[in-house]
């Protein structure tokens, strides 16, 4: 049956109609991807960061600069990074003490009585950015998700909120955030370091502690930095191909 | 949260003070697992003959189906975005335990108890569709789904298709509150939930929790009606119940073996807690009232020759600590994997708010909601014989 003129412009006007809304559709799919800094290659990075336990001094700079930068909630018990302050009875790794007043955010106050025997560093934490998440795996609409530059990201905008990736996380860290009813981590500052900027925690470190590094630029100093020091990552039994490596990581840490 | 923060033992990191999953996240497993455990009692007669239980089946399909309505309910009410929800049929992530959630739920109930429970009622819903007026009327043409064949050999087909599908919806069941043990059995970050033992404790927990579930809606149910109650429907109830019950505690007790053995590196946090913290709802609550306690008293009826009125009152007695002691084990899996650091070196509380979205309040709604529901299905449809009410003693053919 040949078409009529009515037919056709019936079915052509559908067809532009729905490019037009394909069109959207896309351009909202392409909004969403990490991939926003101008020049900026998803797939010529591979993000880690390394922690020198010797040289953190637990000022809480680090986590002030956190908290401020990306907007996290003040309260004592929401955090994207923190620093915990571990002293160890002579030999006994399986009972160690440790504190987190505030997280780090005002420092830590000076011990009244010092453990004779004792030794007493600061381990600064932060997401792992698992290159196998536990927590990306648990999510049920995919609302968490490893980017291919190698950053555990959430898309707020998608999150139930169901807390099963809370769960999932060995490290501790994701919260809920009161104000938005989704999940909030750390992005490893993503909007700054997809500028070719560092993050706020490495920023403010006085002494070199935290770096950022990128694992596919050749000549990014954290590959003699892995080179040279022993390196630990947390959990290594949980196997999550976690990409935070601690250099002189006590046995006693958890 | 600051009283919280102030309660806590010891190192928890900073983000694990506030617990994740409240009193409705104790629900969900609760509910599903009576779900499961009335179907499969229902199952009993369709697919493996028993033919004691008849007088509960259709009781045990339309409690199943009160329950399995209101189970979604507690985890909408928990979810940050409960708007989004349908995200998880839309765009489900495929490695994700939880995802799988919807299919599961809508499979059981679409596939299995309502097809199961249409078939069954089939012949009823048309007679009552021409026997009875206005939208009363109306509701049974729809419920009849425009099907009005009620020939004998319309309805021995429905009698064979409603065997197949029981026997679909056995795995099924098993299916459903497997699944549910699995999305904390699997979660490897919390030593407390993660064992391959979890499905299965959780589908032979749910078997005992719905079993004693029908069992006590029939004592109830008969002595509203003046039926009386056949005993001998009763007695095999309860001894599935006991049979089920032997299984679930000793793989409990596996378990318990197992970790105290094993005392891996959060052995020590873990057993720590449950002297402490976990003393009452564990060790009191689920293990001796509710576990040890009901046993003894089952295994009683077993060996000794009881009065018709003194194995009354051990089922009910027995019925009632089983229930309790089923919602105390879910608390103390759900509650309980929380209220330790995953550094294994401290503790915190939960705190059980009573009128807000997820405190106490809800969750007794949410647990009262699906007697209303079943008042409902059974005036619609009676799982009875209409001329039984009152007048026979014993109810068994």
């Amino acid at each position: 049956m040949p078409t009529t003129r009515r037919e056709l412009l019936q079915k052509g006007s559908a067809l532009l109609l729905l490019t037009g809304a394909a069109a959207a559709a896309l351009e909202e799919v392409l909004a969403g991807t990490p991939e926003k800094a101008e020049g900026y290659r998803l797939q010529e990075h591979w993000w880690a960061m390394t922690i020198d336990i010797g040289a953190c001094i637990g000022c809480g700079n680090c986590v002030r600069a956190c908290k401020t930068e990306n907007d996290v909630p003040r309260e004592p018990y929401y955090f994207r990074t923190w620093v915990e302050r571990y002293r160890v009875p002579e030999g006994d790794l399986e009972h160690p003490l440790v504190d987190s007043p505030n997280g780090g955010y005002d420092g830590f106050p000076e011990l009244s009585q010092p453990d004779k025997g004792a030794k007493s560093f600061f381990v600064p934490k932060l997401c792992n950015h698992c290159a196998h998440s536990p927590c990306v795996q648990v999510c049920p609409v995919g609302a968490t998700f490893e980017s291919p530059d190698g950053v555990v990201l959430v898309d707020t905008t998608y999150c139930l909120g169901c807390r099963y990736c809370v769960q999932a996380c060995p490290y501790g860290c994701r919260f809920i955030d009161p104000r938005s009813h989704t999940v909030n981590k750390c992005t490893l500052c993503y909007h700054r370091i997809t500028r070719g900027l560092t993050t706020a925690c490495c920023e403010t470190c006085p002494t070199g502690a935290r770096r950022l590094g990128d694992l596919k630029s050749p000549t990014d100093p954290i590959h003699e930095f892995l080179r040279t020091h022993t390196v630990h990552v947390l959990k290594p039994q949980m196997a999550t191909g976690s990409k935070v490596y601690y250099a002189a990581l006590d046995g006693s840490v958890r | 949260m600051e009283t919280i923060l102030q309660q806590v033992q010891g190192f928890m990191y900073p983000n694990e003070i506030e617990l994740q999953w409240s009193i409705l996240i104790v629900l969900y497993p609760f509910i599903t697992g009576l779900v499961a455990g009335a179907f499969i009692l229902a199952s009993l007669e369709k697919v493996f003959r028993v033919e004691a239980v008849k007088p509960t089946y259709r009781l045990a399909l339309l409690t199943a189906l009160a329950f399995l309505l209101v189970a979604p309910l507690p985890l909408q009410l928990h979810l940050g975005h409960p708007e989004r929800s349908l995200e998880m049929y839309l765009t489900p992530h495929t490695s994700s335990a939880m995802a799988m959630f919807g299919f599961v739920y809508l499979w059981y109930l679409m596939v299995v108890l309502v097809l199961e429970i249409w078939l069954d009622y089939r012949e009823e819903i048309v007679l009552r569709a021409r026997s009875s007026r206005g939208a009363l009327r109306l509701l049974y043409r729809i419920m009849s789904l425009g099907v009005d064949n009620i020939s004998p050999q319309s309805l021995k087909i429905d009698e064979k298709l409603a065997r197949i599908i029981t026997i679909i919806g056995v795995p099924s069941a098993f299916l459903l509150h497997g699944y549910v043990g699995f999305i904390f059995g699997s979660v490897k970050a919390n030593p407390w939930w993660s064992t391959p033992l979890m499905p299965i404790v959780f589908l032979f927990s749910a078997m005992v929790s719905g079993i004693a579930l029908v069992m006590l809606m029939y004592m109830v149910v008969s002595s509203w009606r003046r039926t009386g109650i056949d005993m001998r429907c009763l007695d095999t109830i309860a001894r599935y119940l006991f049979y089920a019950f032997i299984i679930d505690f000793s793989l409990e007790l596996l378990d318990l073996v197992h970790r105290i053995y094993e005392a891996d590196e959060s052995f020590k946090s873990l057993d720590f807690m449950v002297h402490t913290k976990l003393f009452t709802s564990q060790i009191v609550i689920q293990i001796v009232l509710g576990t040890l306690l009901p046993l003894g008293l089952l295994f009683l009826t077993q060996v000794a020759r009881l009065s018709e009125r003194a194995r009354k009152t051990v089922y009910g007695t027995a019925g009632v600590l089983t229930m309790v002691g089923i919602f105390a084990m879910r608390w103390n899996v759900v509650i309980g994997g929380q209220l330790f650091s995953k550094s294994f070196l401290g503790y915190t509380t939960y705190k059980l708010d009573f009128a807000t979205r997820e405190g106490l309040l809800p969750a007794i709604v949410l647990m009262i909601l699906p007697f209303v529901i079943l008042a409902l299905l059974v005036r619609l449809l009676p799982p009875w014989e209409p001329n039984d009410a009152g007048t026979k003693t014993t109810a068994c053919p």
